[in-house]
């Protein structure tokens, strides 16, 4: 008894029966995920001279962060991606047409409540929204797992996140996340793992959840939990192969958590991310009629369906401020396939918005790129210095409403008087 | 790996992401001298080539937070820097320094006293880092990863296990 999330699913997953935090322990992950990165891993196992992978079943491989290829480097890294998955028959390979990694494997079934799940992406926590342990490694210990099977991971202390009230009008997951991002710091919960509860949980849809287990990475968190409920179970139910394959775990009622904090809903307002540190945060009323060229609509935090829907609702029937380049990129092709279907990728491209294929776009550097003095409003995760484009451009972030009210105006502006 | 590290410090300040550390772009790289060649670059400044006169970097809170690249740790290594001394490093750079064979010291106390340029000398066996006639402790990695650094890297750490047949 008395554990939290994180220690019972690493205590399972290295065969003891309980762990404490700060033990070190030998576990086994249930997916390693490589995205772009694949032929780091392969390159590391030809050095090593391994021949062998523990599972092929457990490993996943996903070709989203410069994709299609835009150089002959890119493409010769691709290739060896492609063909290192079809020597070993990794039956969970998915090309340059699918999207972002994260939201593939979620949407494809690939992540199960109580699952352990590592991979060459530090957002990798977005698994959490789903109730799985999810933690970022570089690509040489991808390559160990894939060979060894094992990872060493020290056992995290827990931080308990109460959530009360309800969002106002205009407000969402991604101002709640840039509130405690810019409250708790950029390293407020490093090396821990974070356990979100309230009643105001239950309300959110998956893909808020998506969007608060994603961003908090920017607080240091080595992993999240958002515990599943029927919402999640209704969500799986026609992704997972076997539905009834996989054991949710819960926290003891009696679990010790480090520190206990609570967030109040009703009371945020739609938050922006300031240059160049994701803590750097500010209600919107702070920075309206900051001039933007750039707006960024896409990611693994807000390119989502419902990212696109809302700035779609937004942008219905009006015209992007000329000034402003809005790029649209999908999280997945699945996420593109609905938008195309509900006719919101029409609405987004009426209004004067540039549609990508799908994957992580701009937030990876992958077009988008920024002219000096340039200024970007992007729902993506990060906007550190030069990470779309020159050091002398910048990049503010905020949610998917707040942007479209932006692109509209040219300038910084305040969603909620699109909703009265 | 060294149990004696010393040299001249560079300083830097809290929450040195990865990005800073080595850009996106220039994860088509591998390998130490060529990711090197692009460190800090986003800093502008005379970065990376003004890192080259030093021999050990110093900084705050959360150093290497934000991307789990690994490149981050093999730039820095490439640039020829011997050890980075934090107050504390974000959780992937801490793995991906040891996996690169790049020796990371969490000391808080040394932060505030030490200047650019100082000297410093790390004893890595004893946790001890020494300047300026006084000495600060710090905690070592876990005993069971040690080996990993000991053998220069999780790669020659694996190979060497692959050779003895233990895997």
């Amino acid at each position: 008894m008395s554990q939290t999330i994180a220690e019972k699913i690493l205590a399972r997953k290295s065969g003891q029966a309980r762990v404490s935090p700060g033990q070190i322990v030998d576990a086994y992950p249930d997916l390693v995920m490589s995205h772009t990165a694949t032929w780091r891993s392969v390159s590391v196992m030809k050095k090593i001279g391994a021949r062998k992978l523990y599972d092929p079943d457990r490993l996943a491989i996903v070709l989203d962060h410069i994709s299609p290829a835009k150089t002959e480097k890119y493409a010769a890294d691709q290739q060896t991606s492609r063909n290192f998955a079809r020597e070993f028959g990794i039956e969970k390979f998915y090309d340059v047409d699918a999207g972002i990694a994260h939201l593939v494997l979620m949407e494809h079934g690939h992540v199960r409540p109580g699952d352990l799940i590592v991979g060459t992406d530090s957002h990798c926590t977005i698994y959490g929204a789903l109730g799985a342990l999810g933690s970022g490694i570089g690509y040489t210990e991808v390559a160990s797992v894939w060979v060894t099977g094992k990872l060493w991971m020290k056992v995290p202390t827990t931080i308990k996140l109460t959530l009360e009230g309800g969002f106002a009008p205009g407000v969402g997951a991604k101002d709640l996340m840039l509130h405690l991002i810019g409250r708790l710091g950029a390293d407020g919960c490093g090396y821990k793992s974070v356990e979100f509860y309230g009643a105001a949980l239950r309300a959110m849809s998956i893909s808020e959840r998506m969007t608060m287990a994603n961003l908090a990475m920017e607080m240091g968190s080595k992993c999240v939990f958002i515990p599943p409920d029927e919402k999640t179970l209704e969500w799986l139910l026609s992704r997972l192969k076997d539905p009834a394959s996989y054991e949710p775990v819960s926290a003891d009622p009696d679990a010790h958590y480090e520190q206990s904090i609570g967030a109040e809903l009703s009371e945020l307002a739609p938050m922006v991310a300031c240059p160049h540190q994701v803590e750097n945060t500010k209600p919107v009323t702070e920075v309206l009629g900051t001039r933007i060229d750039q707006a960024f609509l896409g990611s693994c935090a807000n390119g989502k369906y419902e990212d696109l829907a809302i700035a779609a609702a937004i942008l219905k029937g009006r015209r992007v401020d000329p000034r402003v380049r809005l790029i649209v990129t999908p999280g997945s092709k699945e996420i593109m396939l609905e938008a195309m279907r509900s006719g919101v990728l029409a609405t987004l491209m009426e209004s004067g918005a540039l549609v990508t294929n799908p994957g992580c776009g701009a937030c990876a550097g992958d077009g988008g790129m920024m002219a000096d003095g340039e200024v970007s409003l992007s729902t993506a995760n990060r906007n550190f210095i030069g990470r779309m484009g020159s050091n002398k451009s910048s990049i503010y972030l905020s949610s998917p409403a707040t942007l479209a009210a932006s692109a509209l105006k040219g300038v910084i502006a305040d969603p909620r008087e699109f909703y009265c | 790996m060294e149990d004696q590290i010393k040299g001249r410090v560079y300083k830097f300040g809290d929450n040195v992401n990865s990005d800073i550390i080595i850009a996106g772009r220039y994860l088509i790289y591998i390998d130490p001298a060529q990711l090197a060649e692009h460190a800090f670059e986003m800093l502008g400044d005379g970065f990376p080539s003004r890192l080259r006169n030093f021999d050990i970097l110093v900084a705050g809170r959360n150093f290497g937070c934000g991307s789990a690249r690994e490149q981050a740790a093999t730039a820095i290594k490439g640039l020829g820097i011997k050890a980075v001394v934090a107050v504390s490093f974000a959780r992937t750079f801490y793995r991906n320094a040891i996996n690169d064979a790049l020796p990371i010291v969490e000391c808080p106390a040394l932060y505030d006293v030490v200047a650019e340029g100082d000297e410093i000398s790390i004893d890595m066996a004893k946790g001890i880092v020494s300047h300026g006639g006084h000495e600060y402790g710090f905690p070592g990695i876990p005993a069971s990863v040690a080996k990993i650094l000991e053998l220069g890297g999780l790669a020659n750490y694996l190979k060497s296990t692959l050779e003895a047949g233990k895997l």
